[in-house]
């Protein structure tokens, strides 16, 4: 196990996010799209009420509802991988890495300030776009379903659970492919095929052949979590000083 | 103090560093001399914890590299300046300090006097709300200096520091290497550059993946050709050389213009005894002076010998 002091974590985090807010694309890339969704969503809704009238959306709109929230764990997946690569990658291309492994730090604790780092950010920005989302969504279906469909206990399970996990399956798995990529963009686009499967959930849902049930959400951050330990160990097999400066190209 | 006994650095079939044993003891400015790829930077880095070696043993302070649990009180005591400054390019000259000193968990106060010690030392207070990215190449590496002393190390591992500096910005750093030696700082300096080596080394070793030479620059100097005097004549003749080879080591070599190199064992009493022979034998001399190899012989003949 990886020997770790959360104060020096937190220090190597500290110095990543202050660099993003010094990057103010790569804080904004994050936000956009968990706000496009929060915003897009209800407006699609709103939308189809303008056209088929007042009231339409009724108790059979549920599973689109649930299908749409399932977007905030594929841009869990997605997001943190864009930030991660900025902290390992972007560290390596600054040569900044052999100064940062020459401190007295773990090489633990400078992967879990790296994770933070990544972590952070993107979940911030979609736990405060979905709240934006849950409140915009029930103000739009209020009147055809006669209650607020949000909060719920299978949102809660996504946002609480699914999404953590998503995003740390994102963040392990950029830290593996840095050891190989000298280019952020080459990271990114490596991660990104991460996305795919995740999409295809959210297709079977959408045609029905899934349900997003607070159960199988449960099942579905079961699976999520084993594939986390595992990446979480092959990540800490990789971000080891020796490795990172004689095998990392 | 660092010691190396057979330090060895092996990466799958190339021996990086060979064998390596020295010494280096406190306060001592100590020079790495060899081309690209003797394993100064390796050796460098093993010795600062970074990677392992293969066989062989160092101390570093009173810990030994390799073992566990001495490794993260070596990097305490240590501060690294790599060959690439590496340094956070959007972060401030004065947040990049902050931030290691953070990593060296030095108390906040500290830190604040420390950083502005530093900084004002190397001349970059005035910027120190500037990113560190659109520094000159030279204020760079003042900052990667001050950015390894942040947390008072004893020891200090420079890997190229004036590489690629202008002569005015690498004077500079010299000079605050001499500073950090008054201060009795350990320094152990990876360096192509020779006139530098001579210039501010108290000893140099010459490594081409096994160690060549050890020595102080005037030791290594001497160390190829022994001493010789040049004895400059108005004219030379047979009767002359005869008598310049009864004394000193008897090794005379006439040079053009004039000149005579005669080796001797000790020029304080050799070179009387070889002086008035030439004068005996009818010789004019016009200038003595002591010859010795420079620095970049010893190093060029080492290198390529092996």
């Amino acid at each position: 196990m990886i020997e770790t002091d959360l104060r020096s974590a937190w220090s190597v985090a500290a110095k990543d996010l202050e660099i993003f807010k010094r990057r103010k694309g790569v804080l904004y890339a994050t936000m956009v799209a968990p706000f496009g969704v929060a915003l897009g969503f209800p407006a699609v809704l709103v939308a189809i009420e303008s056209v088929a009238g007042a009231g339409t959306i009724s108790a059979s709109a549920a599973p689109f509802l649930n299908a749409f929230s399932f977007w905030y764990v594929i841009l869990a997946a997605s997001l943190p991988a864009g930030i991660a690569s900025y902290t390992v990658v972007g560290e390596k291309i600054q040569k900044s890495l052999e100064p940062l492994l020459a401190t007295p730090m773990t090489d633990g604790e400078i992967l879990l300030g790296k994770i933070i780092a990544s972590f952070v950010p993107p979940i911030a920005a979609i736990w405060a776009s979905s709240a934006v989302f849950m409140a915009l969504i029930d103000l739009v279906t209020r009147a055809g379903l006669g209650y607020l469909y949000y909060p719920n206990w299978s949102f809660g399970v996504s946002l609480l659970v699914l999404v953590p996990l998503a995003s740390m399956l994102s963040i392990e798995l950029t830290v593996i492919l840095s050891a190989r990529a000298n280019d952020v963009r080459s990271v990114q686009q490596s991660t990104g095929v991460m996305v795919f499967p995740f999409f295809i959930i959210y297709l079977m849902t959408e045609i029905g052949v899934i349900q997003l049930t607070t159960i199988n959400l449960l099942i579905m951050s079961g699976i999520f979590l084993l594939v986390d330990l595992l990446l979480f160990y092959l990540s800490t097999a990789t971000f080891k000083r020796e490795e990172i400066l004689t095998r990392w190209k | 103090m660092i010691e190396t006994e057979n330090l060895t650095r092996k990466f799958g079939d190339l021996t990086a560093v060979d064998d390596l044993t020295l010494r280096v003891d406190d306060g001592e400015v100590f020079g790495f001399l060899g081309p690209n790829g003797a394993g100064k930077t390796t050796t460098i880095r093993m010795l600062a914890c970074l990677i392992s070696k293969t066989s062989g043993s160092a101390k570093v302070g009173d810990y030994e590299i390799g073992n566990r649990a001495d490794e993260p009180k070596i990097r305490r005591n240590i501060g690294l300046v790599p060959d690439n400054v590496g340094l956070y390019e959007e972060l401030t000259a004065y947040k990049n300090l902050d931030f290691y000193g953070r990593y060296y968990k030095v108390d906040k106060t500290k830190r604040r006097e420390r950083i502005e010690y530093f900084l004002k030392l190397l001349g970059l207070w005035e910027k120190r709300d500037v990113a560190a990215g659109t520094f000159s190449k030279g204020m760079k590496q003042k900052l990667a200096i001050a950015r390894a002393l942040i947390h008072d190390p004893q020891i200090l591992f420079m890997d190229e520091p004036t590489a690629n500096l202008d002569p005015e910005a690498s004077k500079t750093v010299r000079d605050f290497i001499l500073e950090l030696k008054r201060e009795k700082k350990t320094i152990f300096l990876n360096t192509h550059n020779l006139d530098e080596a001579q210039r501010i080394c108290d000893r140099i070793a010459i490594l081409n993946t096994k160690l060549m030479a050890l020595g102080t620059p005037a030791e290594l100097e001497r160390s190829i050709s022994g001493r010789k005097t040049v004895v400059q004549l108005e004219s030379v003749n047979d009767a002359i050389l005869s008598a310049a080879r009864r004394v000193g080591t008897g090794n005379v070599e006439p040079v053009e213009g004039n000149k005579l190199m005669i080796g001797v064992d000790n020029p304080e009493t050799d070179n009387p005894d070889i002086l008035s022979a030439i004068f005996a034998a009818g010789g004019r001399i016009q200038f003595v002076t002591e010859a010795s190899s420079t620095l970049e012989d010893v190093y060029l003949k080492l290198v390529r010998s092996q």
